[in-house]
């Protein structure tokens, strides 16, 4: 009976931080929009660009602009996820982290409230990609749909955990910057989400292979084009192996967090 | 660096006990190590019985906490940060409603509350934290420098939400400050903290009283030697310095002994002060707290983070 009430305490306090990001989430619009217009962009100017010049580069899917729908879907996650590990910074600066640190709350619980609310972000944002997706003539089924959405929750859980985890060592806003260049670009750019993975020089293929997001990127092809370099299910596996380790690096990273 | 150095302090329940210091002093820190954010290098303290080392969840529950710079988020309303804090501090489902009204009637919100926290003044705030931090009935309140970057309208009305606190809520109240009149008004018992250790501590009449009387300025035109020393043979003068042209004396009532001095010099113009404690203040650390800037502003906040 103990443990139940606890489980219920923990619950309702990691639902109390969730609550607080995705208000802040739902008043701060512009966000919404910012970093949804960027995929789009990508989508529609790279896509339609690069495949009018190279039509047929992609083996398995006519279009290049459908090819990489799925990788700009990874991409919309890849920088909203990480990019929430700024909020941690931001709540630092305004001493609200403070104010939940001394509140008898575990700091697991903090870590898994925020990584809800990055999820939660992501998945809107990533919601709008896949309506648009519909729009170019992705055609979904309700698995591969509820694939996909499962690959979006894995692959933003992981990156947010990762984010937050950088976040929770950072002191200012400034620092995290470093972040964009040494962490979401790099992820984005060997994750194959804007070329396919087959027939890469060695040296970049191991690179890829190390890039937690290349296996996101590719099981969301494998769901939404039925095309891919490995089959779903080992997609899947290292997807879930790498989020379960950014989890624990994240958890790990907030219990070391200093306080004030 | 030791910000705090060998400190003993025995808190008594339901009484309002100030530390009272300059910036840098250790209050803060005191504060932020009885309040499990920083952990003590060597020794412990207890918190409503319970230790804060080995026991820091069990105190979180047990207290309440306002922090130097308010700490709410502002794109949430005033309800939405205390319904926030009521769920992350277990105050129950069935209460939680009726304890949020009950805490923002407390400090005169309950107008604002639908309103987002950026819209409030500075004052506000303040009660905000208050009452976030009186949410889930804590036995022991800290209030960091609560009046600090306040106008003097806010303070005055942030000393009445205090002495509320004290009597509604029965609470008992660790405040830090380096408003020596606030000490001085609020509090039953003060300890002074310089350099991390304690001066004194005592209540605020007893410290001025420590002070052994009035104290006399006397500007004179000369200093006479011989006027000084026939000055000095008064059983009423306890203490004589010269400063800046001026005399400054410590008389058991100055009431009385001033006109005996004034027929003993040539002054030019003769003061008298009843000690306050900045006289205690500075008698103790030989500085001037009221002359200090005050640490924190807004400006402050953000050069921490260049």
């Amino acid at each position: 009976m103990q443990s139940t009430i606890s489980i219920e305490d923990h619950l309702a306090k990691i639902y109390a931080i969730w609550l607080r990001e995705f208000k802040v989430f739902l008043r701060e619009k512009s966000r919404l929009v910012a970093s949804t217009f960027t995929p789009i962009l990508w989508l529609f100017v790279i896509g339609s660009g690069l495949g009018a010049a190279n039509p047929t580069t992609v083996p398995g899917v006519e279009d290049y602009q459908q090819f990489i729908f799925p990788g700009i879907v990874a991409m919309s996650i890849i920088f909203s996820s990480v990019f929430y590990g700024s909020y941690i910074i931001w709540d630092r600066k305004f001493d609200f982290l403070k104010s939940v640190m001394v509140a008898p709350v575990s700091r697991g619980s903090v870590f898994v409230g925020k990584t809800l609310g990055g999820m939660t972000t992501s998945l809107i944002q990533a919601s709008i990609l896949l309506a648009i997706g519909v729009a170019i003539g992705i055609g979904f089924t309700p698995l591969s749909l509820l694939q996909a959405v499962a690959i979006i929750l894995l692959l933003s859980f992981g990156l947010t955990s990762l984010g937050l985890a950088l976040g929770s060592y950072m002191y200012s806003l400034e620092g995290f910057q470093m972040i964009v260049s040494f962490v979401v670009f790099p992820l984005f750019f060997l994750s194959g989400a804007l070329f396919s993975l087959d027939n890469l020089p060695s040296w970049l293929g191991m690179l890829t292979a190390v890039d937690p997001a290349t296996y996101g990127v590719d099981a969301l092809r494998n769901a939404t084009l039925g095309v891919g370099s490995s089959p779903m299910e080992l997609d899947m596996l290292i997807l879930v192996g790498y989020t379960a380790a950014l989890g624990f690096f994240g958890i790990y990273s907030f219990g070391r967090m200093k306080a004030v | 660096m030791t910000a705090v150095d060998n400190l003993t302090l025995d808190i008594s329940e339901n009484e309002v006990f100030g530390l009272l210091g300059s910036n840098g002093a250790g209050k803060t820190t005191t504060i932020h190590m009885l309040a499990t954010l920083l952990k003590p290098t060597s020794g412990t303290a207890t918190v409503n019985g319970y230790d804060i080392t080995n026991q820091p969840a069990k105190v979180r529950a047990s207290i309440g906490i306002v922090f130097q710079a308010p700490s709410s988020d502002d794109m949430l309303t005033g309800y939405e940060n205390l319904h926030l804090h009521a769920m992350l501090y277990s105050v129950h489902r069935r209460t939680r409603k009726q304890r949020i009204e009950e805490v923002l009637e407390l400090v005169g919100l309950t107008e604002r509350k639908h309103d987002q926290v950026k819209t409030y003044s500075g004052g506000m705030r303040r009660r905000l934290e208050i009452a976030r931090g009186l949410l889930h009935k804590p036995k022991v309140m800290f209030l960091d420098e609560p009046t600090l970057g306040l106008d003097p309208a806010s303070r005055e009305s942030m000393w009445k939400y205090v002495r509320r606190l004290v009597k509604e809520e029965k609470v008992t109240i660790i405040l830090t400050t380096h408003y020596m009149e606030e000490a001085d008004m609020l509090c039953d018992r003060i300890a002074i903290i310089d350099k991390g250790r304690i001066v004194a501590l005592d209540t605020p009449a007893k410290l001025k009283a420590g002070l052994g009387g009035d104290i006399i300025r006397i500007k004179t035109k000369k200093f006479m030697q011989q006027d000084i020393d026939k000055i000095r043979q008064f059983s009423f003068v306890h203490k004589l310095e010269q400063s800046d042209g001026f005399l400054v004396l410590s008389v058991d009532n100055a009431k009385r002994d001033l006109p005996v001095l004034l027929q003993n010099v040539e002054a030019e113009s003769a003061e008298f002060t009843s000690p306050t404690l900045n006289d205690v203040f500075i008698q103790l650390t030989g500085r001037n707290i009221d002359k200090e800037q005050a640490e924190g502003g807004f400006m402050e906040r953000y050069a921490k983070y260049d």
